[in-house]
């Protein structure tokens, strides 16, 4: 069965399985403008919740994605390498920054639902 | 600084109406980008874009020898500056520094200086505490001024403004576009063709809102405007230059006139003048970056050895290059065109090479 939950920092979060997929909301893509340049984690790098593990680089400037939650990389999109731009066109499908396994699953459940993400967008 | 305290340009409504994404530039809320950087930038580059820079300040300079009175302060030949023509030039401190990097043209009867909008009100200051009782400099900051620039800009503003046709490079005319009176100089920041349009206020929208009719215009902001004009080469007071940098370090030596290097008569002339003898220690130079990553502003340059010898002051993602473009002051041993240096990322070493400037080749209309 697969789960989707997001976070305030604008990821979003696919469970499949014991597999978390990682990428950052259509929100945040627009937020940043033109993205040139993505620099993902490594697999089998452990990360903690709120750790810095990837950059997007805009025209204009540099921005950190966070890990939303803990647990191990085990995949990153090599795609995003040779087509940064993919974060633009396709943020919350073809453009998934990484994958991981997660050290606790119900730290997934605590992250927001949909309705949950767009009710705090709507704060912002 | 909070919303309210930010000053608005007179093109406010349109670019909102445009979609304009508005950040803080220099206190004033400014479009950064419409459609995005990267298509504005590109567009600039192949058709005509349209930008507002009316934060910018238009200054007037009037009085018997107001030209003489200004080479006072700046490197620039302006007595020799011929009625209609433009010229860039340096406004100077003591010490040799840049206090700003402007405009001048020559309108006959008076000058008009086009000053950075981040320090327009230091310039103006620094000018009049050099001026004789008989030169005036009146500041027209109410005043917008629109920036029409790419390949086809001369093809879009002679059906508005048909004295613009003739024009060429640096040249500056007071004539009408789309029966409003104008200032128009063909020149601006972006290495391509093109027209800035200093108007009064009142009719600034009427103007930007014909010229944006035409299908070959788009609008663009402060984004690809930053781009461009690293891609130009072309350096950005605050960023490659200040009050510390002296002109031949910052590559502008073409901006002291020839006249004005014989008696070096300018306030600061001596101390640039030593460099000039002497050799600066550090130079700015282009530089490309290995890989896509752009290598931005405050980095650090190190030699093979791993010695520091200097630091990015521009650096972004070249639209038109398809790959990172920086400035940067280096240690003059390390300036030749060819050197390669480290820059820190990220904790990750990335290669830098000087690279000859400008980036893309300029295209002025000569």
């Amino acid at each position: 069965m697969t789960e989707i939950r997001f976070s305030k920092d604008h990821e979003w979060i696919r469970l499949d399985g014991d597999v978390a997929t990682v990428g950052i909301t259509d929100h945040a893509q627009s937020a940043l403008g033109d993205v040139v340049f993505v620099e993902l984690p490594e697999a089998g790098r452990h990360v903690d919740a709120g750790e810095g593990c990837a950059v997007v680089e805009s025209v204009k400037a540099a921005s950190d994605v966070y890990a939303p939650l803990s647990g191990t990389v085990t995949e990153a999109n090599g795609a995003l390498a040779d087509e940064p731009g993919m974060v633009n066109a396709q943020a919350e499908s073809g453009a998934w920054f990484f994958r991981m396994t997660l050290d606790d699953r119900a730290a997934f459940d605590a992250l927001l639902t949909a309705d949950d993400y767009q009710a705090f967008l709507a704060t912002l | 600084m909070a919303d309210s305290a930010l000053l608005t340009v007179p093109l406010d409504a349109l670019h909102r109406s445009l979609g304009a994404r508005m950040v803080d530039f220099a206190g004033y809320d400014m479009p950064v980008q419409y459609d995005g950087i990267i298509a504005e930038h590109l567009h600039c580059r192949a058709q005509a874009a349209l930008f507002d820079v009316s934060h910018m300040g238009q200054a007037v300079l009037e009085g018997p020898d107001a030209a003489a009175a200004l080479e006072r302060v700046v490197t620039g030949d302006i007595r020799g500056l011929k009625p209609g023509r433009q010229r860039y030039t340096l406004l100077m401190n003591a010490r040799g520094g840049i206090v700003d990097d402007l405009m001048v043209a020559n309108l006959g009867d008076r000058l008009l200086l086009v000053l950075n909008a981040g320090r327009k009100d230091v310039d103006v200051a620094h000018i009049r505490a050099h001026l004789p009782e008989t030169v005036v400099l009146t500041t027209q900051f109410d005043r917008a001024l629109l920036a029409l620039q790419g390949p086809e800009a001369g093809a879009v503003l002679a059906a508005l403004a048909p004295d613009a046709a003739a024009m060429r490079f640096m040249d500056a005319r007071e004539t009408s576009a789309s029966g409003i009176p104008v200032t128009i100089t063909r020149s601006g920041y972006t290495g391509e063709d093109g027209f800035e349009i200093g108007l009064p206020a009142a009719d600034a929208e009427t103007l930007a809102r014909a010229l944006l009719a035409d299908p070959r215009v788009k609008p663009a902001g402060l984004g690809a405007r930053d781009s461009l004009r690293l891609e130009a080469g072309l350096p950005l007071y605050g960023n490659d230059i200040d009050e510390t940098r002296d002109p031949i370090s910052a590559g502008l030596g073409f901006a002291i006139g020839k006249t004005r290097k014989m008696g070096w008569d300018f306030l600061g002339g001596d101390a640039a003048r030593a460099v000039h003898d002497a050799g600066p220690r550090e130079r700015l130079v282009g530089l490309r970056a290995d890989g896509r990553a752009p290598v931005r502003a405050g980095a650090e340059l190190r030699d093979a050895a791993g010695q520091p010898v200097g630091r990015i002051t521009s650096g972004t993602f070249g639209p038109s290059v398809n790959g990172p473009v920086a400035l940067g002051y280096v240690r003059a041993d390390c300036a030749a065109d060819g050197s390669t240096l480290i820059a820190g990322l990220r904790g990750r070493d990335i290669g830098m090479t000087v690279v000859p400037l400008p980036f893309v080749p300029h295209r002025y209309h000569r």
